[in-house]
């Protein structure tokens, strides 16, 4: 059997690979022909072998069970690829990079004069509101100005075809390795597509960032001592911490390896000895860092780990505080951010958002409640979430109050029809719904992965593609239709 | 290679080197009571008592005497997970410690421990069952010597490989002490005249469980004897679980580090002592002090180790720059 597929695009979405009709779109002709010609039976084998080289290669995430302690389990990869033309992607790819920029200006402003404030942009409140706002960041200069080092931002596209931002992470955003690996599986699988078609490459990632990294040293004259700052083995992204180390020849540390000395320098306990650390990649939250500074109950992190940073003598990427920026209220600025810090129109939207603290915003909510998606501006992970068309009577009635109590806490949104990929379901190919998280690195230049990691709802209709919640993921083509 | 990175490899070793043995002294133990006459096996509890459990076990509830000590025995020493001692604990503890060294074991190794930690939890209860357990246990201490050869085939002859050795050794030493110490004391009495065939029978199988009753023969010579194999377990330079071998090969490792030498001098009087004893005439109460003692020195050289070179617990107000200048930092762990 193979795929009918005049019969398969699901009408009311946008389908990344079929276009009205059944024929492919510019940038899937190559793979939608392979596809057609393979048949169900040869995709199937395909899938198999993609899980066993999977698990050959020891690509895992974690999850951690109470009897067996952290097990690790094979990652879960559908072997349908999801392509977008190049021609687009530069497009996409200019519209992040403008991001990053702003964002990163918007950062160092909140911590220095607050022009942004002064001069009406953004109002005083989102300051109290952000959760991640940190008092102890005010007038420092990290290198560069730079705060935000990575940034993953999710992007989604709706049914008529517009590519929106989701949402910013500028915290520890992760699934990058997970983007280099896909890659490695799928060439394994489609071989022959390599061949022929353009498909830009995904995996100079490693590199780029090590050189992000190595720019910000505060030591110019020796080679520069990075590190990889986790927070342990039952952290559920501990794979990325250990690849990406391994992948630029860097230490994988933990916040007992390392202590500040009477010289405010950071240093690591070796077996021959301490050696100075100029740079951390930490994938530690804000939180955990310094207990001197922020929670005091916290032994992932390292005593007086902020004083260094603060004098200058060790770069912390993402430099603390930059998750001020990682918060709904914040993004629903960013189009007017990024006007008033480049003096240019945001390239890609934002999904239009309703602030519930405008007395205006929340008349509008509360009336169409039904139909909208409400959120907490401090929440992340899917937590708190009203999904308006599939929710009750009494659950609408429960959030009516709480936006009443509470209004600044909360914005809406309209629901976004994700569009969809063919994916190998049980026994043959289905739509189901995706998301893409590119990277953005900023430095000395701001750099954007190639595509970045495509991740997919597996169950038939919905749209949480979290891993840990059944989600799966996609290797993403990028592919240049001119070449 | 940093100082918790060298840590975790050694406990790795020391795990994986104390899970073989378990499996050993087992299966050992399983064939033994079969040869002995009823009444006079040395029994099961003998085993808690050589893997330090005697504690936990009582306190895990049941007589020590009642009928189904085997079973219980068995079970303590292979499955039960609140025994830190247990092969299922030793396996779990390398296998978490694995998780952390990714970046410096061959990706072969993580596979294998990953795979096999799965299936001998899975099939634990033929390791239980007598009958498939002879089986069950073969295949675990075999799959615990292909991780052991990949590790040496494959790893670079680094600062982790130095760990990995002493570890290893270490806990080598350790084992092979305490099976003298505890099956030594617990033998039956050879002067029983009736018993006599049965006094071989048993120090064979000391020497089994420490997979050693060949390699006894082809060094040694000689029938099997008391102070012979107190001679071959204790102080032998070729045998590669003999104590005496065990030490030497840490010294050894400990030379290419700096800071070593004060627990070279720790090994050196291990060595030392070890060496003066006069084994031909030595009665059970003087054994059983020799291998205390010796007990206290592997101890002590473990805690050297620590004090040298694992990272120290003691919180923020570590003398960093004296540390750096060469003296060892603080420490207060013993794990």
């Amino acid at each position: 059997m193979s795929t009918d597929w005049k019969a398969y695009p699901a009408a009311s979405f946008h389908d990344e690979l079929v276009g009205p009709g059944g024929g492919a779109r510019e940038a899937g002709r190559a793979l939608l022909r392979c596809l057609s010609g393979l048949g169900d039976d040869e995709i199937a084998v395909r899938q198999q072998a993609a899980e066993l080289a999977i698990k050959a290669m020891g690509i895992t995430f974690t999850v951690y069970h109470e009897q067996d302690g952290s097990i690790d389990r094979a990652w879960p990869l559908d072997i349908i690829p999801r392509t977008i033309s190049r021609r687009e992607w530069l497009r996409i790819e200019a519209g992040l990079r403008q991001r990053a920029l702003a964002l990163n200006r918007f950062i160092d402003d909140i911590y220095h004069a607050q022009r942004c404030i002064a001069d009406g942009i953004v109002p005083a409140s989102i300051i109290a509101s952000s959760k991640n706002y940190r008092p102890q960041c005010r007038g420092i200069d990290p290198p560069l100005g730079t705060w935000a080092h990575i940034c993953g931002s999710d992007l989604v596209r709706d049914a008529d075809g517009t590519v929106y931002v989701l949402e910013d992470n500028l915290r520890v955003p992760s699934g990058v390795s997970y983007m280099i690996e896909n890659r490695h599986v799928i060439k394994r699988v489609f071989p022959e597509l390599f061949e022929n078609a353009a498909i830009l490459p995904v995996d100079d990632y490693p590199l780029q960032l090590f050189d992000t990294l190595a720019a910000l040293s505060p030591r110019k004259e020796t080679r520069p001592e990075v590190v990889v700052l986790t927070p342990g083995i039952y952290n559920s992204a501990y794979f990325e911490h250990a690849y990406l180390a391994r992948q630029m020849g860097c230490e994988l540390v933990e916040g007992r390896d390392l202590a500040v000395d009477g010289d405010d320098c950071v240093y690591m306990q070796t077996v021959r000895g301490w050696t100075r650390v100029d740079v951390i990649y930490r994938r530690i939250d804000d939180d955990f860092l310094d207990p001197e500074s922020f929670r005091a109950d916290s032994t992932l992190g390292v005593p007086g780990l902020m004083r260094a940073w603060a004098s200058g003598k060790v770069a912390l990427a993402n430099a603390p505080g930059a998750g001020v920026a990682d918060d709904k209220l914040v993004y629903s600025y960013v189009p007017d951010l990024i006007r008033y810090y480049l003096g240019e129109d945001a390239i890609l939207p934002n999904v239009p958002s309703w602030r519930c603290g405008e007395p205006r915003h929340l008349d509008h909510v509360l009336g169409h409640l039904d139909e909208l998606v409400v959120k907490p501006v401090d929440g992340s992970g899917g937590y708190g979430i009203l999904m308006g068309p599939a929710s009750t009577q009494r659950e609408r009635a429960q959030f009516a109050a709480a936006l009443k109590a509470d209004p600044r806490s909360f914005i809406a949104q309209p629901v976004i029809r994700l569009s969809t990929v063919p994916t190998f379901v049980t026994d043959r190919l289905e739509p189901r719904h995706v998301d893409l998280r590119p990277f953005i690195l900023s430095g000395p230049q701001t750099w954007v992965t190639t595509g970045g990691l495509t991740r997919v709802a597996l169950r038939k209709g919905s749209l949480v593609v979290n891993s840990s919640q059944g989600g799966g993921s996609k290797d993403t083509w990028i592919v240049d239709t001119e070449a | 290679m940093l100082a918790r990175v060298v840590e975790n490899v050694y406990w790795l070793a020391r795990y994986l080197e104390r899970a073989e043995n378990t499996a050993r002294l087992v299966n050992v133990n399983t064939n033994l009571v079969l040869d002995l006459p009823a009444g006079f096996a040395p029994g099961w509890m003998l085993l808690v008592d050589i893997s330090g459990g005697r504690e936990v076990f009582d306190a895990l509830g049941g007589r020590a005497e009642d009928a189904n000590t085997e079973r219980r025995v068995v079970r303590f020493l292979l499955s039960e997970r609140q025994n830190a001692g247990s092969l299922v604990s030793s396996l779990r503890m390398a296998h978490e410690n694995a998780r952390t060294l990714r970046e410096v074991l061959p990706s072969e190794v993580s596979e294998q421990l990953n795979e096999f930690y799965a299936e001998f939890t899975r099939d634990i209860a033929n390791g239980i069952n007598k009958r498939t357990r002879f089986e069950f246990l073969k295949q675990t201490v075999l799959r615990l010597q292909t991780l052991a050869g990949q590790l040496d085939g494959t790893m670079n002859r680094n600062d982790a490989f130095t760990f990995l050795q002493i570890g290893r050794n270490l806990e080598r030493a350790d084992m092979t002490s305490r099976i003298v110490d505890v099956r030594s004391a617990q033998l039956l009495p050879a002067e029983t005249p009736e018993l006599r065939p049965f006094d071989t029978v048993q120090w064979m199988s000391v020497l089994k469980s420490l997979s050693g009753y060949q390699m006894y023969r082809l060094r040694m010579r000689s029938r099997v004897r008391r102070a012979d194999v107190m001679q071959f377990l204790l102080r032998d330079d070729q045998f590669p679980r003999a104590c005496g071998f065990c030490l030497e090969r840490i010294s050894d490792a400990l030379r290419g580090l700096p800071r070593s030498a004060e627990v070279l001098a720790l090994l050196d009087d291990a060595a030392r002592f070890l060496g003066v004893a006069n084994l031909e005439t030595l009665d059970q109460a003087g054994l059983h002090e020799l291998v205390d003692r010796l007990q206290l020195e592997i101890q002590g050289i473990h805690d050297g180790i620590a004090k040298s070179y694992f990272p120290s617990r003691d919180g923020a107000n570590r003398p960093l720059l004296a540390a750096r200048a060469g003296e060892p930092a603080q420490s207060q762990s013993s794990r």
